[in-house]
């Protein structure tokens, strides 16, 4: 009688285990999904960053600026007359 | 279904056949006889015999599906699972204030399976027109790799294009995330940071040196694929993607443009074929700026023009010329042979060298060892060498790096020449005493000028910021102060370099003026050299600057080489907020200024206003 028990439960508990490692895999995958989908997400904002950033820095290239400030907006470097030397 | 008889009759083989014959024998002669045998025997051997071949069959679909499952499995495996790679970034570089100078940014790639496109070979044409290739020469390229599964349409182009080639929907045709470079100061970072191949490999500058730290690693996931490629399913991770790492150099991308167009204009003004500047933080031994002419744009290199890939200041060597003296005279100045009082007679502005002269450009007469030094006299750095034993003027200059690389880790820096005594003729060491007979890189100038100006302590130069490679004692600061002193005094009234002074700092610089070694003789084309260190009480930067072969006007070190080195450090010392050392100099010119407008205005004070205000409405007028 009680062997019968035994084997009952053993079978219960195979068949729980078995849909156990079912549910395990596919909660695996899903995650595996999620995670795949959020670091491409990551990776676009990254790039995104980083192609902001170029041109960002396109715009602040050195000549362009010195050829802006010269001849767009009139500017240019005070001459020795304009400095007033102040002593500390 | 009329053909089964004789088929059969085949299969009975010959044995139906004797059978047949022994019959028709048997009824020309005996009478008929039953032929006796076991039927049940028989059935029982075909039973079994079909029974045992059943039985095989089952036993190797077990051996294979449930035992030795491997291998078919695997094969099924491959015909779907694939492991693809994760790409990924390769590491930005910055200035020492994180001003991006080289990132990567997505580009695509297309590309096709020419198995698919050969099927639809008329849709070639539609194809080769999206790409903007003559058809031929696409049919003759999907021809030649028909029997592969992958072949590059067109590389690196903008996303927005390769949708629109995607966008006809040809069988066969994907696209591919790749990464280019792209750097957005041009021309001049070009030769620090080098450049990468199509594979994002470092070629060049500091692209290449930093590989290894700016590549990133690329990851590799396991997917479910179908047939034409297409990914079903993400199914294991199997090696995530490592970004590379991002680098901060130390270059400061002001002072390094700075640097590039004060070269630029210094070439076109004196009609020099190349030049290379070289900015060093004294303290740190970081290389701030450093430039190059000619360029090239990093962002469409081309196979041609090699030539300007070079990065001059560390790979091209050059004989020092008058930057050498300081050197010399702070190595008799150690070993004891001489006293900043020391007094050398240069009349009558030359001296014999073996069967050649050591001359000047002039008859200085009596100078001083400072003298010596402001004047830029060859005889005096002649006479001050002879003093020298060839062995301590040697070990001298070997300890400030001359001959040997100054290991800024700088790919293809060269170590320069300089021989050692025992390859001396009689008259090496007095042309090395004002810079002949040997060769150096502009950095090591730098570095030279930058070790006088810490204090004799060298520190080798670097491009990372933040790295402080160790110094080392090479000469005593009593002796380096000394030579800074007689520096000082090249860019004052009376010096050979009165252009490199800047109002309101005292600078310390030699200049070099060398004629090129040509053909085992010295031509007439020269290089112009200017060294320097600013401000002398506290020394913030070294800079070198070197100007080959001017072929306008002057080609004086003094006069080509000083002014690039003074609208430099005017700038950097503004930028870096150095506090003037020299302010009473600056006081009394002001003071001489305002004299003088008070004289030439007059009582009316409008006057003076006037022209100032005059240009403030007209902001387009050219400058």
């Amino acid at each position: 009688m009680s062997l019968r028990i035994v084997i009952a439960v053993l079978i219960l508990a195979s068949v729980v285990s078995a849909v156990g490692v079912v549910h395990a895999r596919h909660r695996h995958r899903q995650l595996f999904v999620e995670l795949s989908g959020l670091e491409r997400a990551r990776d676009e904002l990254n790039i995104e960053f980083g192609r902001l950033q170029l041109e960002q820095a396109t715009w602040a290239e050195s000549n362009r600026i010195d050829q802006v400030a010269r001849n767009r907006l009139g500017m240019k470097f005070p001459e020795a007359a304009d400095i007033v030397v102040v002593r500390p | 279904m009329n053909r089964a008889p004789g088929f059969f009759k085949r299969l009975a083989g010959g044995k139906g056949k004797r059978e047949s014959l022994k019959r028709d024998a048997g009824k020309s002669s005996k009478p008929r006889t039953r032929a006796q045998f076991n039927l049940r025997g028989r059935l029982q051997l075909v039973a079994g015999t079909l029974g045992l071949c059943s039985l095989a069959l089952i036993g190797r679909a077990v051996d294979l599906q449930l035992i030795d499952n491997d291998f078919y499995r695997k094969q099924g495996d491959e015909r779907f699972l694939r492991e693809i790679e994760i790409p990924t970034t390769r590491g930005m570089i910055t200035d020492r204030n994180g001003e991006p100078l080289a990132v990567s940014s997505p580009v695509e790639s297309v590309w096709a399976n020419p198995q698919e496109l050969t099927k639809n070979p008329a849709r070639l044409p539609e194809l080769a027109k999206a790409l903007g290739v003559p058809p031929d020469y696409l049919k003759r390229k999907v021809s030649q790799r028909a029997t592969k599964e992958f072949m590059w349409l067109k590389r690196r182009i903008n996303p927005a294009q390769s949708r629109k080639i995607l966008a006809h929907n040809i069988p066969g045709v994907f696209s591919q995330r790749e990464f280019r470079r792209f750097y957005p100061q041009g021309e001049a970072m070009a030769h620090i940071l080098g450049f990468t191949d199509i594979d994002d490999h470092g070629q060049e500058g500091v692209e290449l040196a930093f590989d290894e730290w700016l590549r990133g690693t690329a990851g590799a996931k396991k997917v479910i694929r179908d047939r034409r490629g297409r990914i079903v399913e993400n199914v294991d991770l199997v090696r995530a993607a490592e970004p590379g790492k991002d680098l901060t150099l130390s270059i400061d991308r002001r002072i390094q443009y700075l640097t590039y167009r004060e070269l630029k204009n210094a070439l076109l003004e004196s009609g020099a074929s190349s030049g290379s500047a070289v900015v060093l933080d004294v303290a740190t031994g970081e290389v701030l700026a450093m430039a190059n002419l000619p360029s090239y744009n990093p962002n469409a290199v081309t196979g041609g023009n090699r030539d300007a890939h070079r990065n001059r200041a560390v790979t091209d060597l050059i004989e020092p010329g008058s930057t050498m003296k300081p050197l010399t005279v702070a190595a008799a100045l150690e070993a004891g042979v001489i006293t900043p009082q020391s007094r050398f007679n240069t009349a009558p502005g030359w001296m014999p060298n073996g069967r050649y002269r050591t001359t000047d450009t002039h008859n200085y007469g009596v100078l001083d060892t400072t003298g010596v030094i402001t004047k830029s006299s060859n005889v005096g750095a002649a006479k001050i060498a002879q003093l020298l034993p060839n062995e301590t003027f040697y070990s001298f200059v070997r300890k400030f790096g001359y001959g040997e690389s100054t290991h800024s880790g700088f790919p293809g820096e060269a170590a320069g020449l300089f021989p050692a005594p025992a390859r001396w003729s009689g008259t090496t060491k007095q042309t090395m005493s004002y810079g002949y007979g040997l060769s150096v890189t502009p950095l090591q100038i730098a570095h030279t000028y930058a070790t006088l100006a810490n204090h004799g302590r060298a520190i080798a130069p670097t491009f990372v910021k933040g790295q402080r490679n160790d110094a080392k004692d090479v000469l005593e600061p009593e002796i380096a102060q000394e030579v800074m002193r007689m520096m000082q005094t090249v860019t004052e009234k009376g010096g050979t370099a009165p252009q490199a002074a800047i109002l309101g700092y005292h600078v310390a610089g030699k200049t070099g003026t060398a004629r090129k070694a040509s053909g085992g003789g010295y031509s007439r084309r020269y290089v112009a050299f200017f060294a320097g260190v600013v401000p002398v009480d506290k020394p913030r930067f070294a800079m070198s600057v070197v100007i080959q072969d001017p072929t306008i006007g002057s080609y004086f070190g003094g006069l080509v080489s000083a002014p690039v080195f003074k609208n430099v450090m005017e700038g950097a010392l503004r930028l870096m907020d150095v506090p003037p050392d020299d302010i009473d100099t600056w006081l009394a010119a002001q003071a001489v200024a305002e004299a003088k407008r008070a004289r030439v205005g007059g009582g009316a004070i409008a006057a003076s206003v006037m022209p100032v205000e005059a240009m403030v409405p007209s902001p387009e007028a050219p400058q």
